[in-house]
């Protein structure tokens, strides 16, 4: 074969320029979260050594997302392609401000976790994988965020999924294989359903690019067949996100695992499935948007409402978080459903308050059962005298997740109620204001059980008769360390909400005026 | 910044926080006497307002403010004019007397520096209150009052008791102040103002929106359930369970009155609309009454006041909201009279309690032996609440009468309610200075004696203040009175103050036949409250017990929606997800009509014609299999129909992992099978039956619906077209494929072999990891999420 047959112009099918040197933390979460998942394998026997290999390979995480972040605030969307194969014909990882917060914010969650881990999961637990999965879940946390191509956001869905379903069945109790169940079988389905969309996603338009799909349905329209897509999507992503009426994995499943488990899923997991339906339907098929809003916001309701109806229902501390984390998976498809740039900067930004908040309530509610012995709101009891320092960490986080000032919760509300009464969504904001009302409830009714009342359910008034494990006991500073850490956020985005403001508004800018997206893919030909 | 100017009132406001953080440490170094240091933190601020006064009495007013959020437009900002000063000194001047009544009151509680602490949380957040400019900093630190409502109410925690009433009082403040924040929310939205101050500069800015009685009604919300108006009202006698320092400070003097502050401070905005002057009467009237009756039937000391409480901000509601310039006067003294002697004979009472151990009227009398000094600032303190002189509650009423009387429109309905509320006012001020004073002695609980300078020191001072501000009347004019009705009506205006009526007039008239009618009704106290008690339990149902049963009946029906939507059966779950997965097929394509056009009759070859008819034939083999391993097979048999047609069809790659992965899940199923303890074969009963195969036939016939009206459109070949070209010229491989999988889409392999690794090691975690004990007992009864527990708990 003659030499000539490979002297191709390389610029037709290539990105000539080097990759900037700061643009490789597009790709360093990966690499940090993929060769620190190995190691911590190859350490699996040795189970001493993992967390503290988790540790500091998340840490590196959290810097090269908040380097990250900081470099998409500074140039703007950022794009890196594997293979230097030019899109749409590689596969792109975009990078805006959206991505980018929501991979820092899930980092130092994930970085959180593994400290709670120290004192939560026990050798067996380790010597099974608890932290080569939790890192690999990260790297399919990230790759979501960060990736510009729909079917690459279908791998790292997979990775995500399977990693978690790891992390679901550690321990192998009874109630956990049954909720692991569910759990698979109703998240394959989903996932299934995301995976057709998407081949018939490419069927209709010919490309898997994220900016390339924006490009085509802006010019198409969402009349033909790509509307029944769209609503595939939709569905394969309510899914996911736990939107009412297809939620059932949810409350089956999280209050099987060990609670730190619990608490990064209910950090991360439907936070993945909102950021898809946000970039989907802000960036790429603003008209099926458009189309499906009063749809969107039916579910948004719904999902709000029934999720804190069933949290006044529990009396198990961790189902009742449970469905606090869908009452907000709500009031983040508000924001979809209303689709202005404020409307969306609310989402995001309450994307980032509950992925704080979330995970932070359920190691708390860990802390709560290792002092007074139970999940179980009838037999908690004494907890204000056992440990004021709990009790004012969950009292903080309690007022945060009902949106009360001057916490992490109050802003995004504050913007989405906001939206809706510009817009004319009276009632979208009536349904946020009610669902923070009811919110108010169910964790108060948590505060006078657990903390105020002397004892288990029936403790004679005025006597105090809870017997208390000794805070110290609990655990030291691997228990205490990452709820300061999260709380300290929730604390300080509630005092100074500028940056996240800011962050938020940046990153739905993007999603409204998609210019600079589909610029950084595809370079400045794009008007 | 100077540290006396206007600027200061940023370190003004933030010193209580500061306060409340080191209040604890200061308890646990000096005990009680740290009421003493730490009072001179609210002492200071009160000096600084104070020195304000001078330049607001003037006329002017001043806008401090930093930028908060200017990403979305929010400043830390204050509004520092007469209202808001007159209401800081408030409750800096009284909060110095709490905190060291507070210092008596629990001297030797484990708890007094958290108490300390909560305090000065809420003095924070009152002072924030009252002076925020900026809507949303307004709104932050008014419910930062609530929050702070809520721990106090609840600081006996052990008693069920505090624990509803704190509760209680959350939701309804908490739930009035969403109200709010969506009425300041729309405000800014309609006129794209975001601070008090530019508002009020407006005029008619909010009136002639068309959507002006939707804020109105917001803000109502918000102000009504904080200063319990009727039908809000019952969380305020409620909050009595909290220690009597907070009944002083929070229920009496400073928070319940956020409302009436909020009324007053957009009443130049928001008033004087047929709506507000009809409204805020009405029910400011009612409240007034039902807080005197229902203050009438009362033994507990603090709850007869409580009950006054709600009454007296009744009374303000309903002068503020006849918009007519003298009741407003009448109110704004009142306003002042009432914080004074409310806040007085709250510490009172709480004395009593603390020295005698009741603090129910029936059980004391003949105190005044033991505690005189007491007994002395009780007898001012109910003076100036019966409106007699010479109190400035004497004045405060003249004032009211004579705004009501003279006035046009329902004037004489107003003055008759005003008159009965305040006899009724009198009665009980009368009941609850004489009665534990007077008469024999009674054997108390405790030994009464005196109380230390902590717990006196307060009353004596607040009963004094009332004495003082109607001796000087004149200045009080000047100083404080002209000022705020400045404020509130929106203009400039002179307030003559003077003790002594000027004239003979309808309201000296009007006062004396309070004070008859009062002291009738006094004397006939006991009749009055048995005939109340009876009333009561004729109607037997109040917004108390409905609080109680909105909230069961929130609980119950959360309960069983939940058990309806979740109840653990994997079946349901599944036959609802492919319900809605066949709606989202079906419904838009027929909507968008997208159905395929007519399916032509495809151009088959023989053998294509039998490879499909084999993988039918498998299908319907699986539907009508006696077994479920049958059934797995024929699965097998129509993968492998179509395992064959992507051969037939130029697909060998696709082909062949088809066949790969058809027959090892045939196998792995069937092997599975064997291990698995089910039945053999799957029986259901006709209903579900029909359908589920209805739900899956319209997924089915959805899907392929769709996939036919894709494929009839004209395919983007780009990808296609670029990978033909380039796969072997820059990729160096010939199998289009392969250099997909590894080159062009290699990150996609990349991240799936990440998957399957995944699901090796997840094999290995079920396979190896066996639960320690045998806690199968434990597990059933908590397990799966069939297991929902039955919430009884429907009271708070």
């Amino acid at each position: 074969m003659a030499a000539s047959d490979y002297s191709v112009d390389l610029s037709q099918a290539m990105r000539m320029d080097a990759v900037p040197p700061g643009d490789w933390l597009m790709i360093a979460p990966l690499v940090i979260t993929i060769l620190g998942g190995a190691l911590c394998l190859m350490a699996r026997k040795n189970t001493d050594s993992q967390p503290k290999i988790a540790i500091i390979f998340l840490t590196l995480l959290v810097l090269a997302c908040a380097g990250l972040l900081a470099r998409v605030l500074d140039k703007g969307v950022l794009t890196m392609v594997a293979g230097n194969w030019l899109p749409p014909f590689g596969i792109a990882f975009t990078v805006d401000a959206m991505g980018a917060t929501l991979a820092l914010t899930s980092s130092i969650v994930a970085l959180a976790a593994a400290v709670f881990g120290i004192n939560d999961i026990d050798s067996s637990g380790r010597r099974y994988g608890f932290y080569p999965f939790l890192l690999l879940l990260m790297t399919g946390v990230c790759g979501a965020f960060l990736t510009g191509d729909i079917f690459n956001l279908y791998v790292w869905f997979e990775v995500l999924l399977i990693s978690s379903f790891g992390l679901l069945v550690l321990g192998n109790e009874r109630a956990q294989l049954d909720g692991a169940v569910k759990y698979a079988l109703l998240n394959i389905i989903a996932t299934t359903l995301f995976l057709i969309a998407t081949g018939l996603l490419y069927g209709i338009l010919g490309t898997l690019n994220m900016a390339d799909i924006a490009r085509k349905t802006a010019s198409s329209g969402v009349d033909g067949p790509l509307m029944t897509v769209a609503v595939l999507y939709f569905l394969a992503f309510a899914m996911k996100a736990a939107a009412f009426p297809v939620n059932f994995w949810l409350p089956a499943s999280y209050h099987t695992p060990r609670i730190v488990v619990a608490a990064v899923f209910a950090g991360l997991l439907t936070k993945v499935g909102v950021y898809a339906l946000l970039r989907i339907f802000g960036l790429l098929m603003p008209e099926a948007r458009l189309v499906l809003s009063d749809l969107i916001a039916v579910v948004a309701i719904a999902t709000m409402l029934t999720g804190v109806i069933g949290a006044l229902a529990q009396t198990d501390l961790r189902r009742l978080l449970g469905y606090l984390v869908i009452s907000g998976i709500g009031s983040m498809l508000a924001g979809l459903a209303m689709g202005t740039g404020p409307a969306m900067a609310g989402a995001i930004f309450y994307a980032v308050h509950s992925i704080l908040v979330m995970t932070a309530l359920y190691m708390t509610a860990g802390v709560m059962r290792g002092l007074g012995g139970s999940y179980s709101l009838r037999e908690l009891g004494g907890l204000y005298r056992a440990s004021p320092l709990l009790a004012a960490a969950f009292l903080m986080l309690a007022f945060a997740v009902s949106g009360l000032p001057p916490f992490s919760g109050f802003w995004p509300k504050v913007l989405l109620v906001d939206a809706a009464l510009r817009d004319g969504h009276g009632w979208i904001a009536g349904a946020i204001l009610l669902t923070g009302l009811l919110t108010t409830i169910a964790v108060g009714r948590v505060w006078i059980y657990a903390f105020w009342r002397g004892g288990a359910e029936g403790t004679a008034d005025g006597q105090l008769t809870a017997s208390l494990a000794v805070p110290r006991e609990v655990g030291g500073a691997a228990v205490w360390m990452p709820i300061a850490l999260l709380l300290g956020l929730v604390v300080i985005i509630g005092l100074q909400p500028e940056f996240m403001m800011q962050v938020a508004q940046r990153g739905a800018s993007t999603l409204v005026e998609p210019l600079g997206y589909l610029r950084s893919v595809f370079g400045d030909i794009v008007q | 910044m100077s540290i006396t100017g206007p600027e200061a009132t940023f370190a003004a406001v933030l010193a209580p926080f500061a306060a409340a953080a080191i209040a604890p440490f200061a308890t646990r170094l000096l005990g009680a006497n740290a009421a003493w240091p730490l009072a001179v933190v609210p002492a200071a601020i009160f000096l600084f307002f104070a020195g304000l006064v001078p330049d607001v009495a003037g006329g002017a007013s001043f806008t401090p403010a930093v930028d908060w959020v200017p990403a979305y437009g929010v400043s830390f900002s204050f509004y520092v004019d007469g209202l808001s000063t007159l209401f800081a000194l408030l409750i800096s001047g009284i909060g110095t007397f709490i905190i060291l009544y507070a210092g008596g009151y629990l001297k030797g509680h484990p708890h007094q520096g958290r108490f300390f602490s909560f305090l000065f949380l809420f003095m924070g957040a009152m002072l924030g209150l009252v002076l925020g400019n900026d809507l949303i900093t307004l709104f932050i630190f008014w419910e930062l009052t609530s929050i702070t409502s809520f721990l106090l109410i609840g600081f006996d925690h052990l008693r069920a008791a505090s624990r509803r009433a704190a509760l209680q009082a959350l939701v309804v403040t908490g739930g009035g102040g969403l109200l709010l924040l969506a009425g300041f929310l729309m405000i800014i939205a309609l006129t794209g103002v975001t601070d008090m101050a530019t508002l009020l500069a407006g005029g008619d800015i909010l009136r002639e929106q068309a959507l002006y009685p939707l804020v109105l009604l917001l803000v109502l919300g918000g102000a009504f359930t904080k200063s319990a108006q009727f039908p809000f009202h019952f969380w305020l006698p409620n909050a009595m369970e909290a220690p009597t320092p907070v009944s002083a400070f929070l229920h009496s003097a400073t928070m319940v009155k956020a409302g009436v502050y909020l009324l007053m401070r957009m009443h130049p905005v928001l008033g004087d609309t047929a709506m507000w002057t009809t409204i805020l009467p009405i029910f400011g009237g009612i409240t007034l009454l039902v807080g005197t009756l229902l203050a009438v039937r009362q033994t507990d000391l603090k709850l007869m006041l409580a009950y006054t409480t709600v009454a007296s901000l009744g009374l303000l509601v309903m002068l503020t909201g006849t918009s007519w310039e003298k009741a407003i006067e009448g109110a704004v003294l009142y306003l002042l009279a009432h914080s004074l002697f409310k806040g007085a004979l709250f510490m009172v009472a709480g004395t009593i309690d603390h020295e005698a151990g009741t603090r129910d009227v029936t059980k004391l009398g003949g105190l005044r032996g033991a505690m005189p000094i007491t007994f002395a600032a009780a007898c001012l303190a109910a003076l100036s609440m019966s409106g007699l002189p010479p109190f400035v509650g004497f004045i405060a009423k003249e004032y009211l009468y004579a705004g009501t009387w003279g006035a046009t429109g329902a004037h004489q309905a107003v003055t008759a309610v005003a008159l009965i509320g305040n006899a009724l006012m009198l009665v009980i001020a009368a009941a609850v200075a004489l009665k534990p004073f007077l008469g024999p002695k009674v054997e108390t609980p405790k030994h009464a004696h005196e109380g230390p300078v902590l717990l006196f020191a307060g009353p004596v001072a607040l009963s004094l203040a009332g004495l003082a501000a109607a001796v000087m009347a004149h200045a009080t004019g000047v100083y404080f009175i002209s000022p705020v009705v400045s404020s509130v009506l929106g203009t400039a205006t002179e307030v003559e103050v003077h003790l002594i009526p000027g004239y003979i007039g309808a309201a000296l008239i009007l006062s004396m036949v309070t004070v008859a009618l009062g002291i009738v009704l006094y004397l006939k106290l006991d009749a009055l409250r048995a005939a109340m008690a009876r009333t009561l339990a004729a109607i037997g149902w109040g917004p108390d017990k409905g609080f109680d049963q909105v909230i069961a009946g929130i609980v119950s029906f959360s309960g069983s929606f939940t058990r309806l939507v979740q109840g653990g059966r994997m079946d349901v779950y599944m036959t609802l997800t492919f319900l809605v997965t066949a709606l989202a097929l079906l419904v838009p394509l027929t909507l968008t009509g997208n159905w395929p056009s007519a399916v032509p009759m495809p151009d088959f070859r023989f053998y294509e014609w039998g490879i499909l008819a084999i993988a039918a034939s498998g299908l319907f083999a699986v539907l009508v299999a006696k077994t479920r391993l049958t059934a797995i097979v024929s699965l097998g048999i129509q993968g492998f129909a179509v395992a064959v047609i992507f051969m037939l069809f130029g697909a060998p790659d696709l082909s062949f992992t088809q066949f790969m992965v058809e027959t090892l899940s045939v196998v792995i199923l069937a092997l599975v099978m064997t291990r698995l303890n089910l039945r053999p074969s799957d029986h259901r009963p006709m209903l579900p039956r029909i359908v589920q195969g209805t739900i899956a036939l319209g997924v089915g016939v959805g899907l392929a619906g769709l996939l036919m009206r894709i494929t009839e459109l004209s395919f983007d070949r780009s990808l296609s077209d670029f990978f033909e070209a380039y796969s072997r010229t820059i990729a160096h491989g010939r199998n289009i494929v392969n250099v997909i999988l590894v080159d062009f889409r290699g990150f996609d392999t990349f991240g799936e072999i990440a998957v399957v690794m995944l699901a090796g090691l997840c094999v290995l975690a079920l396979i190896r990891v066996r639960p320690k004990h045998a806690r199968e007992e434990a597990l059933d009864r908590a397990a799966g999420d069939e297991a929902l527990q039955k919430s009884g708990e429907a009271r708070l």
